[in-house]
């Protein structure tokens, strides 16, 4: 909405005004016709032609783009100073390579998520708490959610998406199915990452070496008695 | 709520001697990062926002764990998980790896470095969200007024600044008698455990020995085989067993001579003060006897004395006292 001094906004004695809203938005919405709308009933902004989830995420998605590039793209000193080739690095994520462009500042959890596309990694709390984000790097656990990008660099990154194998689930994420783990399934991936990572290094766990382990992953829905019978019975069959 | 980081540059020095350069080229704006945990949540709160970070992980020299004859020398990148199932510590020094294991959630553990545990920052609430107290340059204290939350700050040893220190390891360190050495200008001094836990009346802004702004760097922990093998214990209580900072924890070395007396002991608590408290009436007390229900009795009797608790934190006194009797009584079986 620009604010230059035209004739027509000026008023009799020469002040500026703002221009016109509805100058900027067309005729009035009432007036537009939409194909695909039914006369009389209300209208609908969404093309016909896409479905209300499409329609959602491309809102949703456009949002985060544009609510977060301004932190990606912004510029400081220090910003400045970085060299171009600091920022290219190679990401080993589930056995693939993957050539980034990131910033200093990126966490692996928003690389994982809004530059790979391994949406399985989930946000909770953004600071080490919670375990929703739980990654295994080389061979231990992390929280993706507090690890820079940077710093992974060179490392085995195995998230949620690389646990199944040719189309079969892992014995954990089975066993969390029989067990009903999951009920808002929103802590799972950290849970199943947990998991994994505990019969990688300890195939015959006892219910004490399996609450130790998953005592990094919270559960807001108070399902840990079901994750552990999972983790149990998983355990039987790896 | 968490926010986005600011932007800053990363340095990821090789060797020691790189790192030394770069922090004190950059020791005013500069961040040493460690493990990250900690650092990162100060970022994301946007109460700390240095220009440069200083990745100390490819510094081979910060690493490992040595038997060097009379002490052993551990590097302060080795990590809380590595240190708890090192199997020399597990020997010699099962306090210290019990107080390892007990720290935060096991993926922090995972990559929190014992230098990082022992250098953190205090975990006063008031402080952390940024209030213009006295540890950050400002004058007042937030957490010690009539309607302020301190139900986990000070007992002792309050001047101005009523934070406590958070770490489960220095007790540990504490009452092994570890030194710490630590470079700046490519010289390096050692400094006792006593003197690298640094209290408000010494410095209200910083917590230890290691000047961050003078481009000081914790190179190495060494901890003498004096109290090698000898009768250990470690105990955290807090709110929640994982994550949690302790609320009082306590860790104990004794010397308990063939016929059952202690010939010695050394006794520590920390979250109680703004360095590990040693609790040295209880160590005079408890030489020659030996530990039965009578010496628990009088250890419960001194272990807190002269607490000065605040508004919330009253049942840190009672709590101290029991935790202590626990690591007396240790030594009875």
């Amino acid at each position: 909405m620009s604010w230059e001094v035209k004739d027509a906004e000026t008023n009799g004695v020469g002040m500026m005004m703002p221009p016109d809203p509805a100058d900027d938005f067309g005729p009035e919405p009432g007036t537009v016709e939409i194909a695909g709308n039914v006369p009389g009933e209300p209208e609908s902004w969404r093309p016909p032609t896409m479905s209300r989830r499409a329609f959602l995420r491309g809102v949703i998605c456009s949002g985060v783009v544009i609510a977060s590039s301004g932190y990606l793209f912004s510029s400081n000193k220090a910003h400045a100073a970085a060299k171009q080739t600091d920022r290219l690095i190679t990401l080993s994520v589930n056995g693939r390579k993957h050539r980034l462009d990131v910033t200093p500042n990126e966490t692996l959890a928003h690389t994982l998520r809004y530059r790979l596309g391994l949406t399985g990694t989930k946000i909770g709390c953004n600071r080490a708490e919670c375990g929703a984000c739980t990654v295994i790097i080389g061979d231990q656990t992390e929280y993706s959610c507090s690890t820079l990008t940077m710093r992974a660099q060179g490392k085995e990154i195995r998230t949620i998406e690389g646990v199944a194998q040719n189309g079969r689930l892992h014995p954990v994420q089975q066993a969390f199915i029989d067990e009903l783990g999951p009920q808002c399934g929103f802590c799972t991936p950290g849970q199943v990452m947990s998991a994994v990572n505990l019969l990688e290094k300890n195939p015959n766990p006892s219910v004490d070496d399996v609450r130790q382990a998953l005592s990094g992953n919270l559960c807001r829905c108070g399902a840990y008695e079901h994750y552990l019978n999972g983790v149990m019975s998983a355990a039987k069959r790896v | 709520m968490t926010d986005m980081m600011h932007i800053f540059e990363m340095l990821q020095p090789t060797s020691l001697d790189e790192a030394v350069a770069l922090l004190d080229k950059h020791g005013k704006d500069g961040w040493v990062i460690a493990g990250g945990k900690d650092s990162l949540d100060w970022f994301k709160d946007r109460v700390k926002k240095p220009e440069y970070l200083i990745d100390i992980s490819g510094v081979k020299e910060l690493y490992g764990i040595q038997d060097k004859g009379d002490h052993i020398a551990i590097g302060p990148m080795v990590t809380l998980t590595d240190l708890s199932q090192n199997k020399l510590v597990r020997d010699l020094f099962p306090v210290l790896a019990d107080a390892a294991g007990r720290v935060a959630s096991p993926q922090i553990r995972n990559v929190g470095t014992i230098g990082g545990n022992i250098c953190q920052d205090t975990r006063c609430a008031y402080y952390r969200d940024g209030f213009p107290c006295y540890r950050a340059g400002g004058n007042t204290c937030y957490a010690n007024t009539p309607t302020a939350m301190n139900r986990e700050h000070t007992l002792f040893e309050a001047k101005r600044c009523v934070a406590v220190t958070p770490s489960d390891t220095a007790p540990a360190l504490s009452v092994l008698d570890a030194q710490m050495v630590i470079a700046r200008d490519g010289k390096l001094r050692t400094v006792g455990v006593d003197d690298f836990f640094v209290g408000p009346e010494i410095d209200i802004e910083r917590m230890t020995a290691v000047e961050r702004d003078k481009g000081d760097l914790l190179v190495q922990i060494k901890i003498p085989k004096t109290w090698a093998g000898s009768r250990q214990y470690f105990e955290k209580v807090a709110d929640r067993q994982v994550w949690d900072f302790a609320l009082v924890n306590v860790a104990m070395a004794a010397k308990v001579g063939a016929d059952g007396s202690i010939e010695a002991m050394q006794i520590a608590c920390g979250a109680v003060q703004c360095t590990p408290r040693r609790l040295k009436d209880v160590e005079s007390l408890v030489v020659g006897e030996k530990a039965n229900a009578d010496l628990e009795k009088l250890v419960e009797r001194v272990a807190a004395r002269g607490a000065k608790p605040l508004n919330y934190n009253q049942f840190k006194a009672p709590l101290m006292s029991q935790l202590a009797k626990r690591a007396v009584r240790s030594l009875s079986a």
